[in-house]
């Protein structure tokens, strides 16, 4: 009798925590509706997951760092200076090839590798300095923050007109009306899914944010392992910036301005916890979708002054996460 | 006897010379915006041209990215070179000001240019751009260009004075012309995010006549999304502060970008101008003198068309 009560009253408040987030979004949704009818269209919904798509990417590679108990606030920066970086070469390149398909190959090999490059430079500091990831990340993030505006000599860096027009299909273009992003930040979710749950990647990612030294004693290779995840997230930023050159084809010292910031916001409000040792990468794609809604909410409506927009996204973070927090006790 | 009065009109000769030559010290931000790189290029290139127009000037140029730095140089300048005239565009009014003042107490030329300082009467010359003829020049274009009932978006700045007075003057400038204003929000001097903003706002309405993004790198952002929906026939879009880019689709008489409103990083080479004319003419040009927004159009943009600047 007792342990029936006992677990009536506990299964629906499990289950709205493990829910919150989805009901979030679906509230969302449906004030979208209610208030404009353009909401739903076609256009509008594959904008919003489109511009969601960049910090979705990177969000997914937080997911893993979080998760290991670790964290990066150097990704905005390194977004905006692997942009730089791709635009000053590809420039370059067309200069003396003449530009074509090589020169696009040849930016998107170098996002890649430069990416992975920094997110290796983060995780070897975090794992055989052993300084402080909070620390760390707050450095690079400045140093790649001044390395853009150097790069750009204080300006905007735009990719030559006949370059902007070759690589605009991939941000663009896409499969029966669905662009690249969106495809690309589809394929990229499910699998984080995969890894996070059916890898022993995943679960060591949590072994080591639950509890290190219980992990190293396990003989998992808590080193390597987080080290492999700030890799993953710099790549992820590498993957992002791919897709986010060709929208506008330029960067500037304003590029990724906050991306860091959204990507933890959207990491948190999925359910993955702060302190690391539980993270779910489906919840991070809702988190993201959940921050895009609500710009493009305030967008489409004059229901708030403008003044007050970064208020609203405040509010629906904090609820999106106090509708969790009482699961994270139970568990 | 003759020899000695030679070697006095030598030695009155070699005095003579440096007090002909007069030495403007300029004082401005360093390139970290786009804004602020054509203002360095453009008082590069009034330097060399009056250097070489008046050989009896002499220059000392330095840029500096945080005011403090700037406050040594201004206090290096006096020390080390002797400047009779100041140029200085100030990183923040407030910490330049006590330096600034000091420079003028000592008999020195100040010309300030853009930002005021927080104490009036200090400096001799003051030059800046007008923000309420920013917003009323592209304000009065659309009264002009659109007919009544025709509907605008409006995308703003960082919400700062510098934005609210550009856009209470547009808000003046299309009052009465029955322009209906359908949405104005912040789009942050920021590409993505006009970018983003524009999207939202093509979905929300279904007809929009004109947008004013009140700065060219919104323009940029907002052209995108249009041209994104394919809906770069129905409305024209008015950026501001003559980015290069922008200059030349209106040199090429671009439809959807038919004007833009000047904020000229140039007038850094009018404050210099004036200060070398009082130096060595004797013209009066104390005072203020204020650089009203001009509107670029397909017949005048060659004129604002510079190829090698950086914005």
């Amino acid at each position: 009798m007792n342990t029936a009560t006992l677990r009536q009253t506990r299964r629906p408040k499990v289950n709205l925590a493990v829910i919150a987030p989805v009901v979030a979004l679906v509230v969302l949704v449906l004030i979208g509706i209610a208030m404009n009818p353009n909401f739903l269209s076609f256009a509008n919904v594959t904008n919003v997951l489109a511009r969601s798509a960049f910090i979705g990417i990177i969000a997914i590679g937080m997911t893993f760092v979080i998760t290991s108990g670790g964290l990066d606030l150097s990704v905005g920066s390194m977004a905006a200076f692997v942009a730089g970086l791709m635009i000053l070469v590809m420039n370059l390149l067309t200069e003396s090839m003449g530009g074509g398909l090589p020169v696009i190959l040849i930016g998107i090999a170098l996002a890649l590798f430069a990416g992975l490059a920094a997110g290796f430079i983060n995780g070897i500091l975090i794992t055989r300095a052993g300084i402080e990831a909070f620390i760390l990340t707050l450095g690079t993030m400045g140093i790649y923050r001044s390395l853009v505006t150097w790069l750009a000599d204080g300006g905007t860096l735009s990719l030559g007109y006949e370059m902007r027009e070759m690589y605009r299909p991939v941000y663009y273009g896409g499969i029966m009306g669905i662009s690249w992003p969106i495809i690309v930040f589809a394929a990229l979710a499910i699998l984080g899914e995969i890894v996070m749950r059916h890898t022993a990647f995943g679960r060591h990612c949590a072994a080591i944010g639950s509890n290190e030294k219980v992990a190293r004693y396990s003989s998992v290779a808590v080193l390597r392992v987080r080290l492999m995840t700030y890799v993953m997230l710099g790549l992820l930023v590498g993957i992002a910036v791919v897709m986010y050159v060709p929208r506008l084809g330029s960067a500037s010292a304003t590029t990724g301005l906050l991306w860091e910031l959204e990507a933890i916001a959207a990491v948190i409000i999925g359910g993955t916890l702060l302190k690391g040792g539980f993270g779910r990468v489906w919840g991070t794609v809702v988190g993201v979708l959940i921050l895009s809604l609500i710009g493009n909410l305030l967008n489409l409506t004059d229901f708030v002054s403008p003044y007050l927009n970064g208020a609203i996204q405040g509010v629906v973070i904090i609820l999106a996460v106090v509708l969790q927090r009482n699961t994270g006790t139970a568990r | 006897m003759r020899k000695t009065l030679i070697a006095t009109t030598a030695l009155i000769g070699m005095t003579a010379v440096p007090a002909l030559s007069e030495t403007i010290g300029i004082s401005i931000p360093a390139a970290t915006h786009g804004w602020a790189g054509a203002l360095n290029y453009h008082a590069e290139r009034t330097v060399e041209r009056l250097s070489e127009a008046n050989p009896d000037l002499e220059f000392v140029l330095t840029t500096t990215s945080d005011p403090g730095q700037q406050v040594s140089d201004l206090e290096d300048m006096v020390a080390t070179r002797n400047i009779d005239a100041l140029v200085v565009l100030p990183f923040e009014s407030e910490p330049l000001t006590g330096p600034i003042q000091r420079i003028a107490d000592s008999g020195v030329w100040v010309t300030v240019v853009d930002r005021g300082l927080t104490q009036e009467g200090i400096e001799d010359l003051y030059v800046a751009g007008d923000n309420d003829s920013f917003g009323r020049t592209a304000g009065e274009y659309f009264a002009e260009t659109l007919d009544e009932g025709a509907k605008v978006v409006v995308m703003r700045g960082i919400a700062s004075t510098v934005d609210n007075e550009r856009v209470a003057g547009f808000e003046s400038a299309i009052e009465g012309s029955g322009i209906e204003v359908l949405a104005m929000d912040h789009g942050n001097w920021n590409r993505d995010t006009a970018f983003n903003l524009m999207q939202d706002w093509l979905s929300r309405f279904p007809d929009i006549d004109a947008v004013w993004a009140a700065d060219d790198d919104m323009a940029v952002g907002a052209l995108a999304a249009i041209d994104q929906a394919g809906r770069t026939d129905e409305m024209f879009v008015v950026g501001g502060a003559g980015m290069k880019e922008m200059v030349d689709r209106i040199r090429n008489s671009d439809p959807t970008v038919p004007v833009n409103v000047t904020y000229p990083p140039a007038m850094i080479s009018t404050a210099i101008e004036m200060t070398a004319l009082g130096l060595t003419s004797g013209a009066p040009v104390s005072g203020e003198f204020i650089i009203a927004s001009e509107l670029i159009t397909p017949e005048n943009a060659e004129n604002y068309y510079f190829e090698d600047s950086p914005y």
